[in-house]
């Protein structure tokens, strides 16, 4: 190679969907997404996101301003087809959960205000329901719309697209009762990618077993890996996640080479006992992350799996995807957390102690974020944003933000980061991140089921469990019915103690630390 | 015993419908939380170990497919 070749490099990336069309030329035939039977080729999945793009593009006005796109629609071709369609519209997607609460979504809908609603034949009198002002299109409808006439409006929608626009926006819990809507850009994906291209062989990434639901953000880096590394997306039906010993057949089935997973699911392959019998020589590379994962059992699956290399990625859902990683290289001691590394390529990471001041080795503080991955913001919740998103307190020089995450870490002695806990009342729960705080909201001042209550979550059972001073006869049942209709199944407490009065501290508010210090032992 | 096991799955999902030609599975009724927690009441009621390649959507189907699971481990048939 000359060495002008140095300076000949390929023009930065604007968007996610910018090498798209040469992916699906370098195999068009290649299956794209396995979806059960049906498989659809990349050229096929091309042809059809090109159709629901036209003909979103037709129905709303192609103005300068990003518009958002709803789904209201299960993980299927479908789904990944309408997603692929916003960003060749040169909009935004947001996936809606299927299986949450209607009063939940339509909260989400209130303060997103999108364009459309995107839903099924099946889910669509629920979509009717959710949508108030906001008009519902049928996926199958939009299919059926096929180009006949030059120029496509996709042709020049994305003209005005730049890196830093609004790429997808993903939802999670809030502390008073309404849903964040996380919006993430271009750019922080184009960011992750780089790293991820970097670090890894792409070869890796070929065939995805995915099991992340639609609205996670592990699902859109997902989509990434489709997009711009040509991945075939195999994915793993929710009628299968509570049969293990299913799944890892269809890992088997069809040579999965790379997962990325909550812990969750991964314990419980591991306490069944399921991981000696599988079969997965195929599986190159394991990411997980969203929540700890205890060291015992995963041994176990570094012990099945001799050939699988294993990562433990971190990152809170307000910078896009994860920002630090450890690469799973030595024998772990049973009794030694698995340590969540040091800062992907291209992202600063801070540990800010109380002071304000960077950590010195083995001082514990605030993890905080800096860097391309940081999110826009909280979707039109500008307050929530200012709170979240500050001025570096290290810079005093020009406008540079962080994210504080809230979560306390420390360097350990081969300057490996440590996550120690919260700050606060935030839990990570079967992969999903829940606000305490808003379940005891909801309780309190909405459904006004309780007197006063107190939400806390036994580590060691999983699960969360509620003290309360209950109101009249208001019992157990009765919460739990009233609360399953605003927050999904797993925000669910299933531990309930009734109390007539719950302990307070010196500052006059509830003894949180008392309640989950007292834990009982779950009884039957 | 299928009473029992009736019992068991109603205390753990008290909004589940009554009926027994319940299909759990695909009428979506049993998530993996359910089953998870289901696994480990049946496994302490009635003293077992279902093994993990047992939990599959064929025994879980219905409360009769679920009394036939528990009875193989019991080794009764009542």
């Amino acid at each position: 190679m000359s060495p002008t070749c140095a300076y000949l490099r390929p023009r930065m990336k604007k968007s996610v969907i910018d090498h798209f069309a040469a992916t699906v030329r370098r195999h068009p035939d290649k299956p794209a997404v396995i979806e059960g039977e049906r498989v659809i080729g990349f050229a096929e999945l091309e042809q059809q996101a090109c159709t629901i793009a036209a003909a979103l593009c037709r129905r709303t006005n192609a103005g300068p301003d990003t518009q958002v796109f709803a789904f209201y629609l299960p993980k299927s071709i479908a789904g990944v087809a309408g997603n692929i369609a916003c960003s060749l519209a040169g909009d935004a997607y947001m996936n809606l959960d299927v299986k949450s609460p209607e009063e939940r979504l339509r909260a989400v809908i209130e303060n997103v205000r999108p364009a459309l609603l995107v839903t099924d034949a099946r889910h669509v009198a629920v979509a009717m329901r959710i949508a108030q002002n906001c008009e519902v299109v049928l996926v199958e409808d939009l299919l059926r719309e096929i180009e006949t006439s030059l120029p496509s409006p996709v042709d020049n929608a994305r003209a005005d697209l730049i890196d830093t626009d609004l790429y997808c926006l993903i939802n999670t819990s809030g502390s008073t009762g309404v849903p964040k809507s996380v919006a993430l850009n271009h750019r922080s994906f184009l960011d992750f990618m780089d790293w991820t291209e970097a670090e890894f062989a792409s070869g890796s990434f070929d065939r995805v077993g995915s099991l992340s639901p639609a609205i996670f953000d592990i699902y859109s880096f997902e989509l990434c890996l489709l997009l711009m590394h040509g991945s075939t997306l195999v994915l793993i039906p929710d009628s299968l996640a509570p049969f293990p010993v299913r799944i890892l057949e269809l890992l088997e089935r069809h040579e999965v080479s790379f997962i990325f997973w909550v812990p969750s699911i991964m314990v419980n392959m591991a306490n069944l006992g399921l991981l000696e019998g599988a079969r997965l020589d195929t599986l190159q590379l394991c990411w997980f992350a969203g929540e700890v994962f205890p060291t015992q059992p995963f041994k176990k699956w570094q012990q099945a799996l001799p050939h699988t290399e294993f990562v433990n990625l971190y990152g809170p859902i307000e910078i896009t995807l994860d920002c630090t990683f450890y690469r799973i290289q030595r024998t772990l001691r049973d009794d030694e957390p698995i340590p969540i590394g040091r800062a992907c390529d291209n992202t600063g990471i801070l540990l800010l102690n109380e002071a304000n001041q960077r950590c010195a080795p083995g001082e514990e503080g605030e993890l905080c974020v800096r860097g391309s991955s940081l999110a826009l913001g909280y979707y039109r919740q500008w307050e929530k944003t200012r709170e979240a998103f500050v001025q570096n307190p290290l810079n005093d020089r020009y406008p540079e933000l962080i994210y504080r995450t809230g979560d306390i870490a420390y360097l350990n002695q081969a300057g490996e980061i440590i996550y120690k806990g919260r700050k606060d009342s935030l839990i990570k729960h079967l992969g999903y991140r829940i606000e305490l705080s808003e379940i005891e909201h909801l309780l309190i001042n909405k459904l006004r089921a309780v007197k006063n209550c107190c939400a806390v979550y036994d580590t060691t059972a999983r699960e969360i469990v509620l003290f309360f001073e209950p109101l009249a006869d208001l019992d157990e049942r009765t919460i739990r019915t009233r609360l399953a209709q605003e927050v999904p199944k797993y925000m669910l407490p299933t531990r309930y103690h009734a109390q007539s009065t719950l302990p307070l501290n010196s500052n006059g508010k509830i003894d949180r630390q008392q309640l989950k210090l007292g834990l009982m032992p779950s009884s039957n | 015993m299928k009473a029992k096991i009736k019992a068991l799955l109603h205390t753990l999902r008290p909004d589940l419908p009554e009926g027994e030609g319940l299909d759990l599975i695909a009428d979506g009724l049993l998530d993996s939380f359910d089953i998870i927690h289901l696994v480990e009441e049946l496994d302490s009621q009635f003293g077992i170990a279902i093994k993990g390649t047992d939990i599959t959507p064929e025994n879980f189907r219905d409360l009769n497919t679920l009394t036939a699971l528990v009875n193989r481990y019991t080794g009764s048939a009542r």
